[in-house]
């Protein structure tokens, strides 16, 4: 099975999984801390709408989750704070 | 990247924009149908890439989209749809024709040029906040179901499933097939609200909804899931994680029966209070909107589902929420119309289908969403959101999730600033500020600001948002992100 790195532990996913539902598969649900009170944050509306599941991919802060496909080999890392503000929107 | 003009851009490819493009296509015209997913299919038919099929006990109306896949698939094939999956549409720019700018896997940026636009964008869950609401392990209902259908995920081993309306039951109902054990479905409203007078003709004439619903009390009993009308959930309780839930009793009015909470071990929260339509993309062309008898903003359309915006349809949750049967209806209605419109002078024309058949076909759909709108309209008046959520909120409850912003704060402001509508409340707390938007906490926002500041209930000013994606700096700064590979071909992506 394919697996993605999460914090320097290794994370399997079945093909087509997002980064979001392979983490709850493993049994992991926050994976980021908020920017004002430090509280543990993962997954909540699960299609991209409320951007509590945000991690940093390959380097890039800010991915959602729970839309960002899983990929072999991928670093996944979780997130304070804000990670910094890459977006516009 | 910009591709080669077409007739009809299709936005969304659930129910209703599925629909819409096939039967543009089939009336003959060329069309681009964009989405943000992996798969056609939208919410209703979100599936894993192992097909719909693997998962056909999760579904309903399966065989209406094979169907409509393998229509979708011929025209495909033939060059006559090129299919957009995983493109996100940022924003539309509106001259003598459409420039839809969608962003691919939020990399890089491919426009579509189209005479017509189909939008059917769908929706997402309504949340209310309660105390907790925020620990990881309380999901929307519509986040729950997303997962099964997806990815074959349970959010838990113990479920609790609360809030109101039939959809409840599909989300308990497919996490116990499954195998988690669902402690019980707290639906705020009574189950019977659907057979009152008016309502019943509706649900009647619907009697696919109603074996639905069979189907369902079937499933309850095979795993023992009770289901409880007029009863909530008040809080969820945790510290790093959720543990429990408090549940009660309401009265017919939708306030808490004192004494009836009671306290519930779980280890996950499926909760959702109905939907809010999708609306950031109509509303930048423009087109007006009016307030749903859910308290939902929704785009105003007429007789063909155009909108006041001339080229311009809209077809499914947008135009108010009423289940897939319904954006299905209303998706081939706008995918016609669209069609005939692409080649009308608009000034003079009123709209003609072409042939008895079509006539025949139109007038048949036509009456078919009046009945489907009937029964949506008894659906939201059977399950408003009950008052009681308001008086469950501590002074600490975020109602911001982004923001971190509480109760507490949007009351200050109330009082001290002088706070009466949603916009202000948002420039002075940073409510729907943050990442979402305001997507998740507007409706909330949009009641509290009415109690507090006394004023009427309004849930404009917080849909309005410049892009409805966030848009990485490169794009915005250099007008157009990194090409695409030249050799990516633009079809059945
Ligand atoms: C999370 C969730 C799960 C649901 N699950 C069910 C269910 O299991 N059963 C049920 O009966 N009802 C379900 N519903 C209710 C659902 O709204 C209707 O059943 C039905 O899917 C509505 O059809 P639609 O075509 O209007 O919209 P949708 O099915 O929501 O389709 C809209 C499509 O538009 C796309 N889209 C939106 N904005 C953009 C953009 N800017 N760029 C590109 N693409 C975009 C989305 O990716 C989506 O595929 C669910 C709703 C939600 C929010
Ligand atoms: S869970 Fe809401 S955006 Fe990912």
């Amino acid at each position: 099975m394919s697996t993605f790195w999460f914090d320097g532990h290794e994370v399997p996913f079945r093909p087509g999984a997002t980064i979001g539902a392979a983490l709850l598969a493993s049994g992991i649900r926050s994976w980021r801390t908020t920017r004002g009170q430090g509280r543990p944050r993962g997954v909540f509306c699960g299609i991209g709408v409320c951007f509590d599941c945000l991690a940093t991919v390959d380097g890039r802060p800010n991915q959602r989750a729970c839309l960002t496909p899983a990929r072999d080999g991928m670093d996944v890392r979780s997130q304070e704070g804000t990670g910094h503000g890459e977006f516009a929107g | 990247m910009a591709s080669s003009p077409v007739d009809v851009c299709v936005v969304g490819a659930g129910p209703a924009g599925l629909t819409a493009a096939v039967a543009a296509a089939t009336a003959g015209r060329t069309v681009a149908l964009v989405d943000a997913g992996a798969r056609p299919g939208g919410q209703f038919w979100r599936h894993s890439p192992a097909g719909i099929e693997a998962d056909r006990a999760l579904h309903h109306d399966f065989v209406k989209y094979r169907q409509l896949e393998t229509g979708l698939a011929r025209f495909v094939q033939t060059g006559q749809i090129r299919l957009l999956t995983r493109h996100q549409v940022w924003t539309i720019e509106r001259g003598a024709r459409f420039t839809v700018r969608a962003l691919k896997a939020g990399e890089y940026e491919r426009t579509v040029d189209a005479a017509a636009l189909v939008l059917a964008p769908g929706a997402y869950d309504r949340q209310v906040p309660l105390p907790g609401w925020e620990l990881p392990g309380v999901y929307t209902a519509g986040g729950a179901q997303a997962l099964l259908k997806e990815h074959g995920v349970l959010v838990g081993a113990r479920v609790l499933v609360a809030g109101t309306g039939p959809f409840l039951l599909s989300v308990a109902a497919g996490l116990a097939q499954r195998g988690a054990r669902v402690v019980g479905v707290y639906e705020a409203n009574t189950g019977l609200g659907w057979l009152h007078h008016r309502s019943l003709r509706a649900v009647v004439r619907n009697f696919g909804k109603l074996s639905e619903g069979i189907h369902y009390a079937g499933t309850f009993a095979r795993h023992r899931v009770w289901y409880h009308p007029r009863s909530t959930i008040v809080a969820a309780h945790g510290d790093t994680e959720v543990r429990a839930a408090t549940v009660a009793r309401l009265t017919r009015h939708g306030a808490v029966v004192p004494g009836s909470e009671r306290r519930i071990e779980v280890d996950a929260i499926a909760v959702g209070w109905g939907f809010t339509p999708q609306l950031e993309l109509p509303v930048a062309l423009g087109t007006r909107t009016e307030v749903d008898a859910d308290g939902s903003e929704i785009v105003l359309v007429g007789d063909w589902q155009q909108s006041s915006t001339p080229g311009v349809f809209v077809a499914g949750e947008a135009t108010g929420v009423g289940g897939a049967a319904l954006a299905r209806v209303e998706g081939e209605i706008a995918g016609y119309a669209a069609a005939w419109y692409v080649n009308v002078d608009h000034e003079s024309a009123s709209f003609h289908p072409r042939s008895r058949r079509a006539e025949r076909r139109l007038s048949w759909l036509r009456k078919r969403r009046l009945t489907l709108r009937a029964f949506a309209a008894a659906m939201h008046r059977a399950h408003p959101v009950p008052p009681s959520w308001l008086d469950q909120l501590q002074p600490d409850t975020l109602v911001c999730r982004c923001e971190e912003v509480s109760v507490e704060r949007l009351r200050t402001a109330a009082d001290d600033l002088g706070v009466t509508d949603a916009r202000l409340a948002k420039l002075l707390t940073r409510t729907g500020m943050g990442w979402c938007q305001g997507r998740v906490c507007g409706y909330a926002t949009a009641c509290l600001v009415a109690r507090f500041a006394g004023t009427g209930y309004d849930p404009r000013g917080l849909t309005e948002r410049p892009l409805a994606v966030p848009v990485p700096l490169g794009v915005l700064a250099h007008g157009a992100a990194p090409a695409v590979p030249a050799d990516e071909s633009w079809r059945g992506e």
